[in-house]
């Protein structure tokens, strides 16, 4: 999988917010590649840079957020430099983006339905008719319920998950080549969340869809990533094949969020946690950002800042696998 | 659990919507009016301190219950009575409204985008006169935030400059500023990382047994509601199909639908544990199926569960609606592999 050309190539992104107070580093030096047909799971703190790491990809960041440093390549081509209008056609067509948050992407004044067909009569040669059929069709593969007689209604006659469901059936319907996918099963029970999860791994098989899957819900990483990387601080922490970075993380920040996981075969007095808080933007510790709450911490970690190194199964941020450090 | 007096009652509740299409439309089809009962008929009570959780497909109602249960819905038929007083009777007072809080699902809604984070999370502490000095609301604003993992410096900002997690933290905090007993909580840690989320649930297991806060509890995760339920309730289709303590429902789930809910958890561990959704088409809530909502999917269906619709009865120590239960029939569908591999 991994000797294909890549799809999507991400090369020392750095995403700046200029604000009163000075400048916001939100993304730094982040690098990783994901090929066609392959699923790289984005997990980490919440606020590490995913959701920005997805919208710099989609051309969608806020502003006054921007792409400071580094490149975003789709097949060989630059896409971060890329005119609004350009990005636009880009978007929809070759990217799909699932975003966190339903109510952006769905307008409260027109029907599913209409937002369905328009979508897929903009970016494919079909007419309305076939793709009013095609919306229904699904509407259907996503889980909708009384898929026909409900293609009129409007979002907020749906219920959470039910909308979530209709911006995964929009981002899939002009059957872009990558998808960049928000916390797409966040609002859906355990048994459509398998149903959706199973529709997107066929399109990675039999369409070669590559897809960024942002998620905090390990069940999901563990079925359906092929990579997974792992964010703190605005930097790629770990990264790996599933496995290992869920089963035997090396990075301690990676070690500490997978102990988090809450059991599902037993009930715990108390959960193991992460003590302390992510460091906010504008206090990041010098050295690695993880050493004011890294159980590991030695004296390289508070002066100098690590890159990604070969931790043997996976690359970890850490200076435990540099090879002058002292092990143990 | 019969000690605790009920802080929370569900008697027979209801809500319905009308979905019909616009009066014209309606002409040309020739149909009538069209009525989705969300919420059909639930009763349930959660004694004080203690936590009763809501799981189900969804749109089978959850979140509907939880506004019904605050009062920002008004029943249909049925009622809803906190601490021994109805809701549905008249306007909550002052009190009843700083008492009950809820964290709704959607953090993004929820929080008003011109408000600075300190003046979201102190809007209770004000409108319900709960410190007298601007600086003890300063204090009791950082307390929040500190507890929630963000930093009291924070609260100069505005919600769209945090993540989708980071405001769902807001949220929390802005509903324990009010010092409530009574917490829906509605998918509250579903946008949290699993560390935050780790922290959050036992920040809400530390707050129950501290202060005795008694909760409503919506998630899909059931491993979540594992670790915080004294009590869970199975939904299907605006109905209760099972309501059982905590333990006895992961250790010996009665209900069908309950055990193909558990048949379709995902597989963490990666043993390679097949995971089955559940067979059969989602059945549409504006036209239910006649008689057991669940029977079109139900592999123990017979022809009872199409004319009859099943009542809660008790079944060991849970309730559970179901004919083949009833019947003692219920051996016959296997119990999911995670309850087998707990036995
Ligand atoms: N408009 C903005 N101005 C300033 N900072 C921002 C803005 N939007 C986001 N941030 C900050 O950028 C960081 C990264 O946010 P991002 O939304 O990418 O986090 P995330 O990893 O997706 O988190 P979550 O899991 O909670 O969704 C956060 O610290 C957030 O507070
Ligand atoms: N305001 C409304 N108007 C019409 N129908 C509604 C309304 N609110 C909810 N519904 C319908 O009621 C049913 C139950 O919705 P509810 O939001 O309670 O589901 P839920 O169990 O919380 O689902 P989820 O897990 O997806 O959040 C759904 O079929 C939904 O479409
Ligand atoms: S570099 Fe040091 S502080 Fe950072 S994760 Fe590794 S051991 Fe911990
Ligand atoms: S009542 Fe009948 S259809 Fe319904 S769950 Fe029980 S056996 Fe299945
Ligand atoms: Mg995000
Ligand atoms: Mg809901």
């Amino acid at each position: 999988m991994s000797n294909a050309a890549p799809l999507l190539e991400v090369r020392n992104l750095r995403v700046e917010f200029p604000t009163r107070r000075g400048t916001l580093v939100a993304l730094d030096d982040v690098s990783f590649s994901i090929s066609p047909g392959e699923v790289l799971g984005v997990v980490g703190e919440s606020g590490a840079g995913k959701s920005m790491t997805g919208a710099a990809i989609i051309g969608l960041l806020e502003p006054p957020g921007r792409i400071a440093k580094g490149q975003i390549l789709l097949d060989g081509r630059r896409i971060d430099n890329l005119r609004y209008e350009q990005m636009r056609r880009i978007r929809g067509k070759e990217i799909g983006a699932i975003f966190q948050d339903p109510l952006t992407t769905l307008n409260p004044l027109y029907t599913v339905g209409r937002q369905l067909t328009e979508t897929m009569t903009t970016h494919l040669p079909i007419g309305p008719a076939e793709a009013r059929r095609r919306a229904i069709e699904w509407l259907e593969m996503v889980g909708i319920p009384a898929a026909a007689q409900r293609i009129d209604s409007y979002p907020h006659e749906f219920s959470g998950g039910m909308r979530q469901r209709v911006v995964i059936a929009l981002a899939l319907c002009a059957e872009p080549r990558l998808i960049v996918a928000d916390e797409p099963t966040t609002a859906l029970d355990v048994s459509i969340q398998a149903q959706v999860i199973a529709l997107l791994k066929r399109l990675a098989r039999e369409k070669g869809t590559a897809m960024m899957l942002v998620t905090h819900d390990m069940g999901v990483i563990a079925e359906t990533a092929d990579r997974v990387a792992v964010m703190y601080a605005g930097r790629v922490a770990e990264i790996g094949p599933v496995r290992e970075v869920v089963k035997h993380a090396n990075h301690p920040y990676s070690a500490g969020l997978m102990a988090s996981i809450p059991p599902l075969d037993r009930r715990v007095e108390r959960l193991a946690q992460i003590d302390g808080a992510m460091p906010r933007l504008s206090a990041i510790p010098r050295g690695c950002a993880y050493n004011p709450r890294c159980p590991k911490v030695f004296s390289r970690c508070a002066d100098e800042r690590p890159d990604l190194l070969d931790a043997g199964t996976t690359r970890a941020a850490c200076w435990l696998y540099a090879l002058e450090a002292p092990h143990g | 659990m019969a000690d605790a007096p009920p802080m929370f009652e569900a008697r027979d509740l209801a809500r319905h919507f009308d979905v019909s299409r616009p009066l014209l439309q309606r002409m040309v089809a020739r149909e009538g009016r069209r009525t989705l009962k969300a919420v059909d008929g639930i009763s349930f009570d959660i004694p004080k301190g203690r936590t009763l959780s809501l799981v189900g497909e969804s749109g089978c109602g959850k979140s509907t219950v939880a506004r019904l249960a605050v009062g920002l819905y008004t029943p249909t038929a049925g009622s809803v009575r906190f601490d021994g007083r109805d809701l549905g009777a008249a306007r909550a007072s002052a009190d009843q409204r700083r008492r009950m809080q809820m964290i709704f699902q959607d953090p993004y809604a929820s929080l008003n985008p011109r408000w600075r984070v300190k003046n979201i999370v102190a809007e209770p502490i004000r409108a319900f006169g709960l410190v007298t000095t601007k600086a003890e609301e300063e204090m009791r604003v950082a307390e929040l935030l500190t507890q929630v993992g963000l930093s009291p410096l924070d609260g100069d900002k505005f919600p769209h400059e945090f993540s989708g997690g980071q405001r769902q933290r807001i949220s929390i905090a802005r509903a324990l500023s009010s010092n409530p007993e009574f917490l829906v909580c509605d998918e509250p840690t579903s946008a949290l990382d699993v560390s935050v989320q780790a922290q959050i649930l036992n920040l809400m297991k530390e707050l129950q047994q501290r202060l005795g806060l008694t909760f409503l509890f919506i998630s899909h995760n059931l491993a979540v509601v594992r670790q915080v339920s004294d009590r869970i309730g199975v939904m299907y289709l605006g109905r209760l199909a099972e309501l059982a303590p905590a333990e006895s429902l992961f250790r010996r789930p009665r209900h069908p639908y309950t055990r193909a809910l558990m048949e379709a958890i995902p597989d963490l561990e990666m043993t390679g544990r097949d995971r089955i959704p559940v067979g059969g088409e989602v059945p549409s809530p504006i036209t239910p199926p006649s008689g057991c909502a669940f029977h079109p999917r139900c592999p123990l269906a017979q022809d009872r569960c199409k004319r009859e619709r099943p009542e809660m009865k008790s079944a060991g120590g849970a309730m559970v609606a179901c004919h083949a239960v009833e019947e003692g029939r219920d051996d016959a569908m296997p119990m999911p592999a995670i309850a087998r591999d707990a036995a």
